[in-house]
């Protein structure tokens, strides 16, 4: 049985859970508490203390985010002391932070500066060490740790959501620094990139590395065609940053906007995950008959498109890259087909093509900077810009996001199915996988309502299908009777988990989709923060809205695929598909150990 | 001679390789006991003298939590050292009382005696330097301790003599 617990909050009588914080107790009775470092479901630390409260009987003043309530408890959230002591303590804070806020990227997006004006400080009387610090900038996050106010839920992304654990608090008291161990740099040790730790930071301290600067720049430049592609994911978020209502898809808007910009091309990251779904498709099923026929294959088989995903196997488990799919994240296959097949069709060098991607994720920005993926001496995307850096630049450019006239996509590059859609939610890529594959082998659609494998929607952990394949296809007789498990998991630790088992022997699965970052690319690093997981729901409903809404919801039944193939590409994992959509991994070892001295 | 100093080079891995051996039995006897990363740090310190990276790494996998973590303890606790400790500690007090009764200037002194800041160790790895505060020696204001010995109303120009005594 739960008790109820009874206390008032600032005279008035309330009931909650035992075991409830002031600070939820307050909240569920519409009473707010200020507080910075607490992030709802996340993390709970008490480290800024701005949440403190008065408790009657109480010798000191309580932070009410990790004081649990008790029977009989008089607590004011408002009185004239917690007042003054929230002022000072932000105050104290403000002493040791750079005062350079009207040239911080966070400026009015900072939950800091938010704080001191929701609490009414006018003044900095306190002086410390507010000097700006050293910034460590890696290709994807960039470490300013002089604006740190040691709040810890990057720790907590890092260690207890991801599981990870490449930074942890150092040292103590004024020396206290959250870094990787040593104050070694960020970009020395296995930090996967994910930039879970950007997308809660509530100060200026982690973000995402910019590339609004370089794209700004390649756009100005009159040698340059710059040709723009869009994540699922990023459709699903955006126009959260304009304020507009979470949990639809402003797809056209979004093209509108691209194209105002003055990108010369807008394609869709969507048109080469179909791509994705044929090639890895076809690399599983080859996988599969090799193994059922007596041949040698490396199974269970695992998606490969999260970039963060990739590097965090190739530190944790440098053994087992043989299991990922050899295909190259869907938006690296578009960039690289754009400076192959586009650039022929268009007649241009690909040296002078500028391929932007817009994804909702940080660690691609890593991605587009690895050797492998070049060809022919040129970067396959030459820069990624996150969710929140295309807001950004919208609004540089004076567009009014909101009431934008529609567009389309570019062709030849621009069309997707509805399976494409969900490769922007966990799941989506296994469910876009099996509508094709079961559909190729059985030449039945796959037997789920709408499509959707419902084993395998929603926000848990590690989720698992089997799917049981009978009446196949002559030349798939090899299947027959085959019960195909499959799994699912989003979020690094859930991919520990899975990997573990391969490691051990002991995986039951022949096929799993791993995400990065919990909930799929719709939570991804790059997208607008805070995510809750409310609006993981609301983006995920988004998304499947968008694949329902779809004429074709099957990767294979995209006719500019197949045209493609038939124009250019030969068929999936030929000659051309490998040399440009397939790629291969690096051993890194936990502590960069397996990598190769580069001479 | 070039054999002595392969000779010499493999005693030396050899008993680098024992040590670690040492480490690892730790780490194995507490292995799945919660809560005790800071007491096998502790007798990896013993061990080894110091805590470097490698060995924290040792204790990190061994334990099965990132090494960020365990170096976030390290960091932590003024007792662990990522440094190699010389063979004897000096811990000048500069408590309140000892402060305002020359604690800073024995400070100064030793600084210039021994050629090192606060916090190091000297290159003969004789001595490891560092302050402490307060040691619960305030009536013998300024104090400072070798190892385990106190020495009180320290006089600068005495430290020559007393350091004398710990060399080898």
């Amino acid at each position: 049985m739960t008790k109820m617990i009874n206390l008032t909050i600032n005279g008035k009588a309330v009931q909650v859970l035992e075991g409830t914080t002031i600070l939820e107790a307050a909240k569920q009775n519409n009473i707010f508490i200020p507080h910075l470092c607490y992030l709802e479901n996340v993390h709970k630390f008490g480290s800024c203390r701005l949440c403190v409260v008065e408790v009657e009987g109480s010798r000191n003043l309580q932070a009410s985010c990790m004081v649990p309530v008790w029977e009989g408890m008089k607590v004011h959230t408002n009185s004239g002391e917690v007042r003054k002591h929230r002022r000072m303590l932000y105050e104290m804070m403000l002493s040791n932070h750079p005062q350079d806020c009207l040239s911080c990227t966070r400026n009015q997006d900072c939950e800091m500066q938010a704080m001191g004006q929701l609490l009414g400080v006018t003044e900095a009387r306190f002086g410390g060490d507010n000097e700006k610090g050293e910034v460590e900038i890696t290709p994807s996050i960039t470490r300013d740790m002089a604006k740190c106010i040691l709040c810890r839920r990057c720790v907590t992304a890092c260690n207890q959501i991801q599981g990870v654990g490449a930074i942890s608090s150092q040292k103590r008291g004024f020396n206290t620094v959250i870094s990787p161990a040593m104050e070694l740099p960020l970009g020395s040790v296995d930090c996967a990139y994910c930039g879970q730790c950007t997308a809660v930071c509530p100060v200026g301290a982690l973000k995402e590395t910019d590339a609004i600067d370089m794209v700004w720049q390649a756009l100005e430049d009159p040698n340059k065609r710059v040709i723009v592609q869009t994540a699922p994911a990023v459709r699903a978020a955006l126009g959260e940053e304009f304020g507009m209502e979470a949990g639809h898809c402003v797809t056209g808007k979004m093209a509108a906007a691209l194209h105002e910009l003055g990108f010369d091309d807008v394609f869709d990251t969507n048109f080469a995950a179909d791509l994705t779904i044929l090639e890895e498709g076809t690399e599983f099923l080859g996988r599969v008959a090799k193994a059922l026929t007596g041949g040698e294959a490396t199974l269970p088989m695992i998606t490969s498109c999260s970039p963060g995903w990739i590097k965090y196997v190739e530190h944790t488990f440098p053994d087992e890259l043989d299991h990922l799919s050899t295909c190259k994240s869907p938006h690296m296959m578009l960039g690289a087909l754009i400076k192959s097949f586009y650039a022929k069709k268009i007649g241009v060098d690909p040296k002078d093509i500028y391929v932007v991607s817009v994804m909702p994720c940080t660690a691609k920005k890593f991605e587009v900077t690895r050797p492998e993926m070049m060809n022919d001496g040129v970067p396959n995307v030459d820069a990624v810009l996150t969710t929140r850096e295309l807001a950004k630049m919208i609004k540089q450019n004076g567009i009014d996001f909101v009431n934008l006239e529609e567009m389309n996509f570019d062709n030849p590059l621009g069309l997707s199915t509805g399976a494409a859609d969900i490769f922007g939610v966990t799941g989506g890529v296994m469910e876009a996988a099996l509508r094709t594959v079961y559909e190729l082998v059985t030449g039945r659609e796959l037997p789920f309502p709408e499509l959707h494998v419902s084993p395998i929607v929603g926000l848990e952990q590690v989720k698992e299908a089997t799917i049981k394949i009978t009446d196949t296809l002559p030349e798939y007789k090899f299947l027959e009777g085959v019960e195909v498990k499959v799994a699912v998991t989003s979020g690094l630790k859930g991919a520990k988990k899975l990997v573990k088992q391969i490691a051990e022997g002991i995986s039951p699965y022949h096929f799993i989709e791993v995400m990065g970052c919990p909930g799929g690319c719709i939570a991804g690093g790059g997208q607008p923060r805070m995510t809750t997981d409310e609006l993981r729901q609301k983006r995920m409903a988004a998304i499947y809205e968008e694949d329902e809404g779809k004429p074709l919801r099957k990767s294979h039944e995209n006719p500019d695929i197949q045209k493609l193939y038939k124009d250019f590409l030969g068929e999936p994992n030929g000659h051309t598909s490998h040399e440009l959509l397939h790629t291969h991994y690096t051993e890194r070892g936990l502590y960069n150990d397996r990598l190769q001295e580069e001479i | 001679m070039k054999e002595e100093k392969s000779i010499c080079c493999c005693c030396e891995e050899e008993n680098q390789a024992e040590l670690i051996a040492k480490i690892n039995e730790v780490i194995e006897h507490y292995k799945n006991k919660e809560g005790s990363l800071i007491q096998v740090l502790h007798q990896a310190q013993n061990i080894y003298g110091y805590l470097p990276l490698e060995v924290q790494k040792l204790v990190a996998d061994g334990l099965g939590k990132p090494v960020s973590e365990v170096s976030g303890v390290v960091s932590f606790y003024s007792f662990f050292s990522t440094q190699p400790r010389g063979k004897h500690t000096i811990r000048v007090c500069l408590g309140t009382a000892c402060y305002v009764r020359g604690g800073k200037k024995l400070v100064d002194r030793l600084c210039d005696i021994l050629d090192i800041k606060v916090g190091d160790t000297t290159a003969d790895r004789q001595f490891t330097f560092e302050v402490a505060r307060c040691i619960g020696a305030c009536g013998l204001a300024p104090a400072m301790m070798i190892d385990d010995v106190v020495y009180k109303q320290v006089n600068p120009d005495k430290l020559n003599a007393i350091l004398a005594k710990y060399k080898d």
